[in-house]
């Protein structure tokens, strides 16, 4: 299977928050078997799926991330014994808070690759490079975190009136 | 100010082919913070690492990233070359962009960007790295054994024989297990008790090896090198020290009539016995449920026949704490009962089998009984129903194994081998019998174990019929056994007089309980879970605790004595060393931050996170906060995603670091 030069418009940002003992393993297993894949994946290393915060999935869109994959070990897997079953309960609430705010949810993946799922790994990283290039880039949050961030400048009446005040 | 140096590896061709390297060194090198930056053929090779030490030195290094292979393979290797260089090993970090960058990709444009890309975002990482002081924990160089078959206690006495004290802890009344029931053993047909007994006596002589019978685990607390166990001794209501083991009061005892469990219940025991004239140690117990005495507060003829003056109706159960350093978990196995199903469970029996209701169908087991010199019947294979010697018998292989819609997949291994051997013991015993064996596959992987099931057949005449029993019903004092031969393909009748299940060893009852006291994993068995199915087969994920024999699993007695002695050889290497070393990837509180809200707790599947008080100098209780246990915490970080104030950190990973990851994109 040759890989051509991408012709797309739009490359999207993809960030992969994964566990080290299944995930990880499993996309070393990719390269070891010099699988194919698109190149927008930006892989964060974690010990297991439990460490890793919504934030940092709040974060990943906010730095400019189209789509954010979350990875770790299959149920009953779990190299910390229970780390996978309390990250898929709090994804599972946090992808509610998500979809409240706006974020389309496909942007957002949430899947188990084994350390033995090269393949998988493979599949899942393109799949959702395929649905986010075509969903477009993500702008919500880089609008917000714009308007967060604060130029200096005395610009409006309260800032001029906590200014004067001091 | 940090300096970080920056080193690029072209891994012979297997990164440069695609990742234009020295691009990368140029451009990291522009990064903030970098101020050196190089790259080389190959860096983990001696010349490599000596470049490597050589900047650190030369161009005073703080921090080092290295970018070539996945951290799995070479972190290790770089850090002690920084260590060797004079930097704490956790300044350095590798970016991974062979496995996940150069081999997955071949565009060279697209791979050398991503490339720069990884080792920019290990560069802000690293930044934010911490010397990080290597953990170690002292070692209490004691080991406790629970369960007292030939799996506990050949790990106790390998560990005793290399000079560390053993705490052996059997639920029974005597050591022993399910070997010292077994008749003779496959595939050499030695006398199970004659191996098994010198065994015994050499566990209860052993100045090293002390043992609590009668006995089970209450409570475990601590961690790897740290444990305390609280044992419960069950109330014997004989004294161990005055007994002289002399029988005198077994002899006397009125109640005569009572089960034998030892003897899987076809043998009778008195109320004060030993399962076994062999048992060890030889005190009796007395069997509160059964005893004239406690049911109605008469009799007490052992205590008059005592002459020691051993028996004692007060004893009290006691609770014994002990301190140890590792814990080898060889409770064994149980065999599936078909008849009585626990509720809610989701095995389902063999009604269709008639075991428990037609009383000359029996398992594997009794049949060991009934084959063993010295069981009931003194060797004699007889009927439990009328004591005749059956001439046709019929044994059926994997009752309860490999049979998914009754509830069990598994292959419970040791059956195949048994059911050959039982074949032989008849037909030793019974010179004009006849046996037929039902069977789906005869599997015998093992040294010499194909030649004996051969030599069941074809010396012992044992009649093989591949195929299922459908049903089972008696007929006067006959049992019809209806299945099929699927290699001829016709239905087969078969008029016995017993039949015998090989029923599938599941753990013991219980198990599930005491994986929770202890912390270690099980599948959904019941079986406990090694760490690795290959790699680490005989440790449990929780260090600190190893695993031998047939609670892990089925296994034959040859597999569970090796398993014993890998476990043994496993507590011996923990014990080789005074102080316990270990990464310091572990949770840290915050206590400044902590409002005591205990998520972390709750999350924390070790039980690494403690309370902790904060008190002032008059010693009035400011707050209780969370502590985290260096010496327990194997570094999840769950503790942390669950914190609502974020006030504990996983060392290695803060939020400090994966946030400047993300912010670096």
């Amino acid at each position: 299977m040759k890989h051509t030069a991408p012709t797309h418009d739009f490359e999207p940002k993809i960030i992969a928050f994964v566990c080290t003992w299944c995930t990880y393993a499993g996309a070393d297993l990719a390269g070891t078997s010099r699988m194919q894949y698109p190149s927008n994946v930006r892989v964060l290393k974690f010990p297991c799926t439990g460490r890793i915060d919504p934030v940092f999935i709040l974060k990943a869109f906010q730095q400019g991330a189209d789509g954010v994959l979350v990875s770790g070990c299959h149920p009953g897997d779990c190299h910390y014994i229970a780390g996978n079953f309390h990250a898929r309960r709090r994804f599972a609430v946090f992808r509610k808070l998500l979809e409240f705010i706006g974020v389309d949810l496909k942007r957002l993946q949430f899947s188990w690759v084994s350390a033995a799922e090269g393949g998988k790994w493979v599949e899942v990283v393109t799949d959702l490079t395929v649905k986010v290039r075509a969903m477009g880039p993500m702008t919500e949050f880089k609008e917000l975190a714009m308007e967060e961030q604060w130029s200096g400048a005395i610009n409006t009446p309260e800032l001029q009136e906590a200014y004067n005040a001091i | 100010m940090s300096r970080i140096g920056v080193f690029i590896c072209h891994c012979g061709e297997n990164i440069s082919r695609t990742v234009d390297v020295e691009r990368v060194a140029l451009e990291v090198g522009k990064l903030p913070g970098v101020s050196f930056s190089t790259d080389y053929k190959y860096m983990c090779s001696d010349p490599g690492q000596n470049l490597l030490k050589k900047a650190i030195q030369e161009q005073k290094l703080t921090h080092i990233v290295v970018a070539a292979c996945s951290p799995r393979m070479h972190e290790k290797t770089f850090r002690k070359a920084v260590e060797a260089a004079g930097l704490n090993p956790y300044l350095c970090e590798m970016a991974n962009i062979r496995e996940h960058c150069s081999w997955v990709h071949e565009n060279r444009e697209e791979a050398t960007v991503k490339a720069t890309e990884i080792v920019g975002m290990m560069v802000e990482r690293v930044k934010k790295n911490r010397v990080l002081p290597t953990i170690t924990v002292p070692v209490t160089k004691r080991s406790l054994v629970i369960g007292g078959g030939i799996a506990g206690i050949q790990a106790a006495l390998d560990i005793a024989d290399c000079g560390h004290e053993v705490i052996l802890v059997e639920r029974e009344p005597s050591i022993g297990g399910h070997m010292a029931q077994l008749s003779e053993t496959f595939p050499t047909l030695d006398c199970s008790q004659c191996i098994m007994t010198p065994k015994m006596v050499d566990v209860a002589n052993h100045p090293k090896i002390k043992l609590y019978t009668y006995s089970e685990i209450e409570l475990v607390e601590g961690y790897i090198g740290n444990f305390q166990v609280t044992i419960k001794k069950r109330a014997r209501s004989v004294d161990e020290d005055k007994c002289t083991g002399c029988g005198v009061c077994m002899t006397k005892c009125p109640q005569k009539k009572i089960p034998n469990k030892f003897d899987q219940n076809i043998g009778m025991r008195t109320a004060i016995y030993v399962p076994f004239p062999q048992a060890v140690p030889n005190t009796p117990v007395i069997d509160r449920d059964n005893c004239t005495w406690y049911k109605t507060g008469k009799c007490g003829v052992c205590q008059k026949v005592c002459g020691p003056g051993a028996v004692d109706f007060e004893q009290q159960d006691k609770l014994i704490v002990e301190a140890v350093g590792a814990i080898v978990v060889a409770t064994g196995f149980d065999l599936y009962s078909i008849d009585e199903k626990p509720k809610g469970s989701p095995i389902k029996g063999y009604g269709e089998f008639g075991h428990g209701k037609i009383p000359d169908v029996i398992d594997g087991m009794t049949f060991e009984r009934l084959a063993s010199a010295s069981g009931p019947t003194g060797g004699k294979i007889l009927r439990p129903s009328d004591g005749k010697e059956p001439k046709q018998i019929v044994f059926i292989q994997c009752i309860g194994s490999r049979a998914r819609e009754k509830g069990i997949s598994y292959c419970s291994k040791v059956c195949c081998m048994y059911t050959a051997k039982h074949t032989m013991l008849y037909h030793h015993k019974v010179h004009d019998g006849q046996a037929y064996v039902f069977f789906m596959d005869a599997r015998t992987p093992g040294k010499s174990y194909d030649e004996f099931w051969r030599r069941s057949i074809e010396e012992e005449e044992a009649v093989y019929i591949r195929g299922m029993v459908s049903r089972l019903y008696q007929k006067g004092d006959k049992i019809v056994v209806m299945g099929s031969d699927i290699a001829v393909g016709v239905q087969v009748e078969i008029e016995a007089d017993m039949v015998v299940l090989a029923t599938a060893v599941q753990p013991q009852k219980g198990a599930e309980l005491l994986a929770q006291k202890l912390g270690i994993s099980y599948d959904k068995y019941n079986f406990y879970s090694e760490a690795h199915a290959k790699l680490r087969p005989v440790e449990c994920a929780t260090a600190g605790i190893y695993l031998a024999g047939a609670c892990q699993g089925p296994k034959d007695i040859p597999e569970t004595v090796s398993q014993a002695s890998a476990a043994a050889a496993k507590v011996m290497t923990l014990f080789s060393k005074d102080q316990l070393e270990r990464e310091p990837i572990v949770a840290r509180v915050k206590e400044s931050g902590c409002v005591g809200c205990f998520a972390c707790k709750k999350v924390c599947a070790y039980g690494a996170v403690e309370e902790k008080e904060i008190r002032d100098r008059q010693g009035n209780l400011i707050k209780t906060v969370a502590f985290v246990n260096p010496g327990v915490c194997a570094g999840c970080g769950t503790c942390q995603a669950t914190c609502p104030s974020k006030s504990v950190e996983l060392d290695g990973y803060t939020d400090e670091q994966v946030i400047a990851m993300i912010e670096a994109l």
